[in-house]
């Protein structure tokens, strides 16, 4: 036998397992004869854990308007294992519902497809968002079906009908949310666009919890340790919005009736004053239990009231173009402020001009009135600078000079740091676009793309682009990411865009003149020095868009604004207006062209772009 | 044929019984576990996990059967093959388990998961069972440990960064064989002691004494440590004069401190505890070399290293144990309530077992264990279930099971003539005991939540697999045992 004095080991290991086996035995016994502790357990021994929603943050605009606020809601819940006895008739009656919306209701909470965390156990959210009107009278009555229970909750409530592109919405969690973010859970409601959505986190707050007692039937028996372990709810921080819902509202005004938006920017600070997109809809409708019966007719409506025009959709933009064109070109080196080129107006090569004027024209001239051939002389000969090269590379160089002047402005990619949700990336093609297009290297030249000079062509930009680029001209060389969120760090979001502050003042000067003698002299605002850009483009929808660059005062500017009003025909003709109305009324508080504002406010380009 | 027979004969049919009896008890728990009053499914609903365990044990009684027939000199011979293999599945699974609830554990092939976890600690078992079983070896120092720690260690380490501490924390009860086999019980009652020490620090590290000067979890650790010191230097070597020095130095030290106290002078007196302490080495030191008695180095040696134990417990538990494990401790010491987090399935899972009282709610009656509250009451807290619808009398019993099977076991174990099959059962023996010791320690709230199955009762194929494969092996073994007489 091997080593005799280890063999008695084997009792000591016994012995061990044996203890503990036995400290076992007695821990059960204790626990499950002895001690009262858990005898009262098998009465009162479950927790019913009961969510405390927080009121979300309120949002308010720039003047500490109060915009978006809460007022109570309710759901009825149900926990499946507690009802008994239940009257079905007489609770359809009170809560005022069918009995077939009763019994299908059942089947979709008990569908484990659908509802995925389905318990008998559990709460159930059996109808949700009701309002205090709705929930008084149930009030009453629901303490005689047992099973069922009222939970407080908050919806979301509107000052003011306007701005609901960029408040964004509220709206039950989509599983993918729940599987991302541990805070959620089934039948939680989460921002689910617009600011509601970037600033979620900031809004929602922290869900509290009480906790309750219950016994064996379902019965609860008051609250755990006297509430001392509930977790009280943690209230959303508020937010202060960059908006002007004054500025907002007139905005909607004067877009009813027509497709498109508006953007207005401040340049100094990056702020968006405002943002229209229209058609458009009123924020308190896609609240509470109409919600998803709305966002469908909102989804079906071809005029795609969802789409947030001012950010998302995507133009070219005409010759609103022709201000940053200079700028490119000048800081290029393709011409310089005493450039002359001719213009041979309606039968210019290779692009007639629209407008009547003298020739040859000046950098000045051009801009005011919009003049084309000298666009494409400036463009000419900044890309041909150095001429084509071997392989064109010389060619390719300076175009790729030019497209990246273009980005520096923020056209041809999203605002990466700002805080606006949905955004278009605009278009701006660069070299290997075009050798695909063309299938060689060599196979395209200035005159092959030469409607990009006027703005037309591939090059595509989104409204909120475009009022930066008047806030980038105004500010004479640099933007701040424009932004919702009224905070320092926004501020702090500085972007040069590589045009020397030389080569600004002319391009500010032309536009000057274009509000004083030029293509946008129905808008001049008396008293102010407007600086604008008009646009009429040509597209494959219908009429031409009607566009509008311009920021006011010239000097020390306060307003940059963009106007896109869509099929409508010539720039100066509606989109001019609408931005000179929206900023006589920043800059002096009212409007004086009363004559102009009724004109604006009673047309109706489109009778489909109504509004919700 | 003939083999088969002789295996019959020769197989331990009590053991088996046990077994059996144990699988079933499971599989009807498991069926009250997940139980639904209202979509009541039978027991053999293969959509439902009762139904499910009934195919796991079906298969595991196949694959039992198989091992059975396997020559049982091939499991000796195969022991590193099998462990090498084994290795090379947990390095893998590390790489290609998909994220479960934070662990990289499970390898899904198909419909099928599996946990390497499991075949490790069979193949590493095995691979103990060689080592200790060569021509010549005995596990008398250090040196003669090594080979087997790192056998251990290895697929520990593994484990652990797969995010299983808890399967991988099973490893340490390799330990139990070791002192079967030689290793000296001081390492036991050394290893009991570091815990001791560190639940000490822990509890009462944040409650202050002497006005806010010391804590009294670091004061009472240095006690321990000293009191140690004493008994061992007056009872085992009966140095009784030696002692009462020490003693009398301690407790001048004390009073000069407390005096310096009055006086006004205030003291850091976790640094007083800890200096005395570590003087008392030096003091041994000096006994050694002065007096030249033996071993008293050993004692000093003991008292420093437990003194940076404890100094570095609350480092080690605040800074290498994950939140969730510190919460987890934290609440089995009364440290914290947590009624919504970890302290919730504790306490749930007690309210169950304690609402069982004696007899039980019945069969299928258990209202605590289906309200869904407490997670994983089908697998690591199956044990509820047995405590709310048997009560203390099933309870009982199915611990006395238990406890009878390891017992056999461990008869099995000492009737062995070869040294491999010894090791081998009781590598078997002390996986089962730890696996109960800390699964119904966890769910009565005597240890802190580590997530481990209940042997045979828990959901689950791959552990039933692995549990099976383990004895089964044994059962192989054992049932040679005749033929390595002749």
């Amino acid at each position: 036998m091997i080593n005799d004095t280890l063999q008695n080991r084997r009792y000591i290991i016994a012995v061990v397992i044996s203890a503990v086996v036995l400290i076992y035995i007695v821990r059960l016994f204790t626990i499950q004869i002895l001690d009262d502790k858990y005898k009262e357990g098998a009465e009162s021994n479950a927790f019913l854990y009961k969510t405390q929603y927080p009121p979300r943050g309120l949002i308010y605009d720039r003047n500490e308007k109060l915009l978006v606020y809460n007022k109570p809601a309710y759901d009825i819940m149900l926990i499946m294992r507690e009802i008994e006895n239940l009257d079905t008739l007489s609770l359809c009656k009170d809560l005022n519902i069918t009995r077939e919306y009763f019994a299908q209701r059942l089947i979709e909470i008990k569908d484990r497809k659908k509802n995925k965390g389905y318990s008998s156990y559990t709460p159930q959210v059996f109808m949700t968002q009701l309002s205090a009107e709705d929930i008084a009278t149930m009030q009453q009555f629901i303490y005689k079906y047992r099973g069922f229970y009222i939970q407080n909750r908050t919806l979301r409530e509107y000052s003011y009908p306007a701005a609901a592109h960029l408040l964004g919405s509220i709206g039950e969690v989509s599983p993918r949310m729940i599987a991302q973010d541990s805070y959620y859970k089934q039948g939680d409601y989460a921002g689910r666009d617009g600011i509601e959505y970037t600033y979620e986190k900031q809004l929602r707050g922290e869900k509290g919890v009480e906790i309750l007692l219950r016994d064996a039937k379902g019965r609860i028996k008051g609250r755990y340790e006297d509430g001392k372990k509930d977790l009280a709810p943690k209230i959303g921080s508020n937010l202060k919005l960059t908006i002007d819902i004054q500025l907002q509202m007139l905005g909607e005004k004067l877009m009813d009736g027509k497709m498109g938006s508006i953007v207005a920017i401040e340049p100094a600070t990056g702020e968006i004053l405002s943002l229209v997109s229209n058609p458009t809809f009123d924020p308190s409708i896609l609240v509470g239990r109409q919600r998803s019966e709305n966002y469908r007719k909102l989804v079906n409506d071809p005029m795609k009231p969802l789409l947030n025009r001012a950010t998302q959709a995507q133009y070219s933009p005409g010759s609103t173009f022709k201000p940053l064109q200079a700028l490119i070109c000048l800081q290029m080196g393709g011409i310089t402020e005493k450039s002359y080129f001719p213009c041979g107006g309606k039968g210019s090569l290779p692009i007639s001009c629209t407008h009547f004027h003298g020739s040859p024209v000046s950098l000045l001239n051009a801009i005011e009135q919009s003049c084309n051939p000298f666009f494409w002389g400036a463009f000419r000969s900044s890309l041909e600078k150095n001429g084509y090269g071997n392989e064109n590379v010389n060619f390719r160089e300076a175009y790729t000079a030019w497209s990246e002047g273009l980005k520096r402005f923020g056209l041809g990619k999203r605002f990466p740091d700002s805080d606006l949700y949905e955004q278009g990336r605009g278009y701006v093609p660069d070299t290997s676009f075009y050798d695909r297009s063309y299938l060689k290297k060599t196979a395209w030249r200035s005159l092959t793309i030469r409607s990009l000079a006027i703005g037309q062509g591939e090059i595509l930009v989104t409204p909120l682009q475009l009022a930066n680029v008047a806030a980038s001209i105004a500010n004479e060389g640099y933007y701040i990411t424009p932004h919702i969120n009224r905070s320092d760090s926004m501020r702090q979001r500085i972007h040069s865009v590589g045009v020397d502050k030389k080569h600004f003042q002319i391009v500010k000067e032309g536009m000057e003149r274009v509000s004083t003698f030029g293509t946008g002299r129905y808008a001049h605002i008396p008293g102010i020095a407007l600086c604008g850009k008009t646009g009429t483009v040509e597209n494959n929808h219908g009429k031409d868009h009607s566009l509008y660059i311009g920021f006011a005062p010239k000097d020390d500017p306060k307003i940059a604004v963009a106007v896109v009003v869509e099929n409508a025909g010539f720039g100066a003709t509606w989109a001019a207006p609408i931005a000179s109305l929206l900023i006589e009324q920043y800059l002096t508080g009212k409007i004086e062209r009363t004559w102009m504002l009724e004109h604006m406010l009673n047309t109706v380009l489109n009778p489909h772009a109504k509004r919700y | 044929m003939q083999n088969v027979t002789k295996i019959k004969f020769a197989l331990d049919w009590l053991t088996v019984a046990y077994y059996l009896i144990l699988v079933t008890m499971g599989w009807f728990s498991i069926y009250g576990a997940s139980y639904d009053l209202e979509n009541s499914t039978s027991i053999f609903d293969f959509s439902q996990r009762a139904g499910k365990q009934f195919i796991w044990i079906l298969t595991a009684l196949g694959i039992g059967g198989m091992l059975l027939l396997v020559e049982h000199r091939m499991y000796n011979l195969f022991a590193y093959v099998v462990y090498g293999a084994s290795i090379l599945l947990l390095i893998a699974t590390i790489f290609l388990a998909p994220d479960i609830k934070g662990s990289r554990s499970w390898l899904v092939l198909g419909p099928v998961s599996f946990q390497p976890a499991e075949l490790a600690k069979v193949a590493t078992s095995l691979t103990l069972a060689k080592i200790m079983s060569a021509y010549n070896y005995k596990l008398r120092s250090i040196k003669d440990m090594m080979p087997l720690l790192l056998v251990i260690f290895i697929p520990f380490a593994l484990i652990v960064l797969q995010k299983e501490t808890g399967s991988a924390l099973v490893f340490a009860a390799f330990f139990l064989v070791f002192y079967r086999e030689g290793m000296s019980g001081l390492i036991l009652l050394l290893g009991m002691l570091a815990v001791v020490l560190f639940v000490v620090v822990i509890r009462f590290g944040e409650v202050a004494i002497f006005g806010g000067q010391g804590s009294l979890g670091m004061i009472l650790a240095m006690g321990i440590i000293l009191i140690l010191e004493l008994i061992y230097i007056s009872f085992f070597r009966k140095h009784v004069k030696e002692a009462l020095w020490l003693l009398g130095g301690i407790t001048i030290i004390c009073l000069l401190c407390w005096g310096l106290n009055l006086a006004g002078l205030s003291l850091n007196y976790n640094y007083v505890a800890i200096c005395l302490t570590l003087a008392s080495c030096l003091y041994c030191l000096a006994i050694q070399v002065l007096l030249r008695h033996k071993a008293y180095w050993l004692i000093a040696l003991f008292a420093a290293v437990f003194v940076m134990f404890s100094f570095s417990s609350g480092y080690l538990f605040n800074k290498v144990l994950q939140p969730h494990q510190q919460m987890r401790i934290k609440v089995l010491l009364n440290m914290e309530d947590d009624p919504a987090g970890v302290g919730y399935n504790v306490n749930q899972s007690k309210i169950a077992i304690g609402s069982g009282g004696l007899y039980g709610k019945g069969f299928l009656n258990g209202t605590q264990t289906k309200l869904k509250y407490v997670p994983e009451q089908d697998t690591d807290f199956i044990f509820c279930t047995v405590g709310e619808e048997h009560g203390f009398v099933g309870s009982f019993l199915v611990l006395l099971i238990y406890w009878l099977f390891l017992m056999r076991i461990l008869t099995l174990a000492e009737r062995q003539r070869e040294a491999f099959s010894r090791v081998y059962a009781y590598c078997v023996a002390s996986i089962f005991f730890f696996h109960l010791l800390v699964n119904i320690g966890m769910v009565v709230g005597l240890i802190p939540v580590i997530g481990i199955p209940l042997p045979f009762f828990s959901y689950g194929g791959s552990s039933l697999w692995g549990f099976t494969i383990l004895l089964f092996i044994l059962l192989r073994l054992d049932a040679a045992r005749m033929e390595t007489m002749r």
